[in-house]
């Protein structure tokens, strides 16, 4: 509704003062307030990406090469005998991976009952311990969702120190935003019970990171 | 019950009786002050990136309509839509418009827009079936209540009433056994609303920022709940407000550093998700339409006016979660959709002083608010300002008025005043002598109801202060 829009436009220029579009704003408006809203890191940066995510319940397997990721892989399954049918993304850190034969890999979008997922990152996020995923056709956003546990593979030297080193990457990485950018920092939770928190809400009850510092 | 803002007084009556009320609200109390304590001292950079944030936030209300239009035309680029809606009604018919006329299943995320615009109402009123995804929300969807915090809506629920809701709600879907344990009760609800995700036609949810560099839309969730509801449906559709605006990611993450930490005390909420257009062509999940539905409802004249700085309010809910007032009583007696500090401004403002004229007055200027709020909002120099109002416009009680304009009068003219008070402290110094307190007075009962006047000792402020000079 095009007469919704010119009003409500017309009344935010009058509380401003203008009648019309006025200038856009300086270029230097950010330089004006710029002081360092980055927090200090206390630990290098993957030491503390392993430690804030740590902190919120979520889980960490540090492996020294690719090679050995299906045994982390299997050790976290038999750990929480979460089984071998596993749904995965064909993020480029798992498409050239071999599959045990006797594991049942599901690729494409989770479904409803899918218990595993496993996918890789965009980056992650060291100030807090987030993992960034993108959409794509190799990376369905309901892996991140759906399933009761969620595998993450990813490689040290994705780790940047803030949030505003993930936003550099991506505007180098791609004109435009994928359709969804998840910035994930543990497990599902929810305190709406009492405050008590509880993990495990509607997304996954848990959250593993699988490191590969090569 | 409906509840109004205009029967202030009664409902937090009700509300200090209410010994469940009470008993669950004794139970919130510190959780989220503590939490919140923690996490700042924890952030020595929090002064910097609040005092950051409040510049961020002034600059893009100075230009709003360049980044409202420049967020609209980056929606459309990725291939969403925008819907604009001044106020409460028009934002209810463009969501009906786009749901068309079959009778559509609604996910929704938590979203307090939806709840200013009665959104549910509107929506069920012609056959739609809302499913509220958030674990609270959802809690009192069941009760058939409204949100109580604007962060935590079941605040005001103990354990054992939600218990008995479940009992009673989910035997129709096959769940039989009483569940008593908080981890039995989540379990329940997710394996309930699982059902209702893999089914939905139509997800909803608000929006914590919308980004105008991208022309995204960014939620903030816990429970996953959110994400669920936008990427399992055919459509998504977001409704927000025009403030919720920021220029580039750079600015959310700003505000993200203040948010989860002044709301729950986490540095960082579990899932933030940022939105931008339909899914694309190949990707092979995620929601085939994209629409934002972007409401004024009185904000765009609140810019630039007494209430301005109230647009910088992120919604993290510390100043209710720090306010005496709020604890003592809870959400629901403040009658409208937002309570707690942040609420007696907001409701005043958008649905007439007139509605709500209590509300300014329910609050002791004890500062708390303002201190906590991250966005350096002024919460009780509005307050005031909205008490000047209700003097101003008569809104106050005859009684009240003619008591001020009496205190006015000698307070201008200081020998009378010193007269008055020298004689009303030997006077009542003299009365008060032997309990050191009086239970009540005539003229004060209100005052005296519920607390002692102490009798004054010696001499006046005044008359000290001469002496010891
Ligand atoms: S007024 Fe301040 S403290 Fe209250 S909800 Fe808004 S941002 Fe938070």
């Amino acid at each position: 509704m095009s007469t919704a829009r010119e009003a409500i436009f017309r009344r935010i220029r009058q509380s401003l003062g203008r009648t019309d579009r006025g200038a856009p704003p300086p270029s230097s408006w950010r330089a004006a307030l710029e002081s360092d809203v980055r927090p200090r890191l206390d630990r290098e940066p993957v030491d503390n990406f392993v430690h804030k995510l740590e902190s919120v319940s979520g889980t960490v397997q540090r492996i020294d090469s690719s090679s050995s990721l299906i045994d982390a892989l299997a050790e976290h399954l038999d750990r929480h005998r979460l089984g071998t049918r596993l749904s995965a993304a064909e993020y480029p850190v798992l498409a050239g991976i071999e599959w045990p034969a006797e594991w049942e890999i599901h690729t494409g979008p989770a479904r409803g009952d899918d218990r595993v997922s496993v996918t890789g990152a965009f980056a992650g996020v060291a100030e807090t311990g987030t993992v960034v995923i993108l959409s794509s056709p190799e990376s369905p956003t309901t892996l991140n969702f759906l399933p009761d546990d969620h595998i993450v593979v990813l490689r040290s030297e994705q780790i940047v120190a803030h949030l505003e080193d993930v936003w550099q990457r991506l505007r180098e990485h791609t004109p435009g935003l994928p359709r969804t950018v998840n910035l994930i920092t543990g497990p599902s939770r929810t305190a709406d019970v009492e405050q008590t928190i509880q993990l495990g809400a509607h997304g996954p009850r848990r959250f593993h990171v699988i490191l590969i510092e090569a | 019950m409906q509840r109004s803002a205009s029967a202030f007084k009664q409902q937090a009556e009700l509300a200090l009786r209410d010994e469940v009320l009470q008993r669950a609200l004794a139970k919130a109390k510190g959780g989220f002050v503590d939490k919140r304590r923690l996490a700042v001292a924890n952030l020595p950079e929090f002064e910097t990136i609040r005092t950051a944030a409040k510049s961020l936030k002034e600059h893009t209300l100075a230009h709003l309509d360049f980044y409202l239009e420049q967020f609209e035309q980056r929606v459309v680029a990725s291939g969403g839509q925008v819907h604009w809606a001044g106020n409460a009604q028009e934002a209810c018919s463009a969501v009906l418009e786009i749901l068309g006329d079959q009778p559509r299943q609604v996910l929704k995320g938590k979203s307090m827009v939806s709840e200013e615009i009665s959104l549910n109402a509107a929506l069920e009123a012609v056959g739609h079936t809302i499913v509220e995804t958030d674990l609270g929300e959802y809690i009192i969807q069941l009760a058939k209540e409204r949100p109580s915090h604007i962060i935590a809506p079941a605040v005001h629920k103990t354990r054992d009433q939600i218990t008995d809701l479940f009992h009673a709600e989910h035997v129709k879907y096959g769940y039989t056994e009483r569940v008593t344990e908080v981890k039995a009760i989540v379990d329940e609800a997710r394996a309930v609303l699982r059902e209702k995700f893999l089914n939905a036609d139509v997800g909803i949810t608000g929006a914590n920022f919308l980004i105008a560099e991208t022309g995204s839309t960014v939620i903030v969730t816990n429970e996953g709940n959110g994400d669920l509801s936008q990427i399992l449906p055919r459509v998504h559709i977001v409704t927000a407000s025009i403030e919720k605006v920021v220029p580039t990611l750079d600015d959310m993450a700003t505000l993200l550093r203040l948010l989860a930490r002044s709301a729950t005390g986490q540095e960082m909420t579990s899932y933030n998700t940022i939105s931008t257009g339909p899914r694309r062509e190949s990707d092979r999940d995620g929601p085939q339409e994209f629409h934002v539905v972007i409401v004024d409802n009185g904000r765009s004249e609140m810019l630039g006016n007494e209430f301005h700085d109230m647009l910088r309010c992120i919604r993290c809910g510390a100043c209710m979660n720090h306010c005496p007032v709020y604890s003592a009583i809870g959400g629901h007696a403040y009658g409208w959709v937002y309570p707690g500090p942040m609420g007696s401004v907001l409701t005043p403002v958008m649905i007439g002083l007139e509605n709500a004229r209590d509300l300014p007055t329910a609050c002791t200027l004890n500062g708390r608010c303002a201190e906590v709020c991250p966005m350096s909002i002024p919460l009780p120099d509005m307050l005031r300002e909205l008490r000047v109002k209700e003097h101003e416009r008569k809104l106050t009680g005859a009684r009240t008025r003619i008591a001020l304009q009496a205190w006015a009068f000698a307070a201008r003219r200081p020998m009378l005043y010193q007269t008055i008070t020298r004689w009303f402290t030997a006077v009542l110094g003299r009365f008060g002598a032997r309990n050191g307190r009086f239970r009540s007075l005539p003229f004060a009962s209100g005052w005296t109801q519920a607390r002692d006047l102490p009798a004054p000792q010696g001499a006046t402020f005044q008359q000290q202060w001469r002496r010891h000079r």
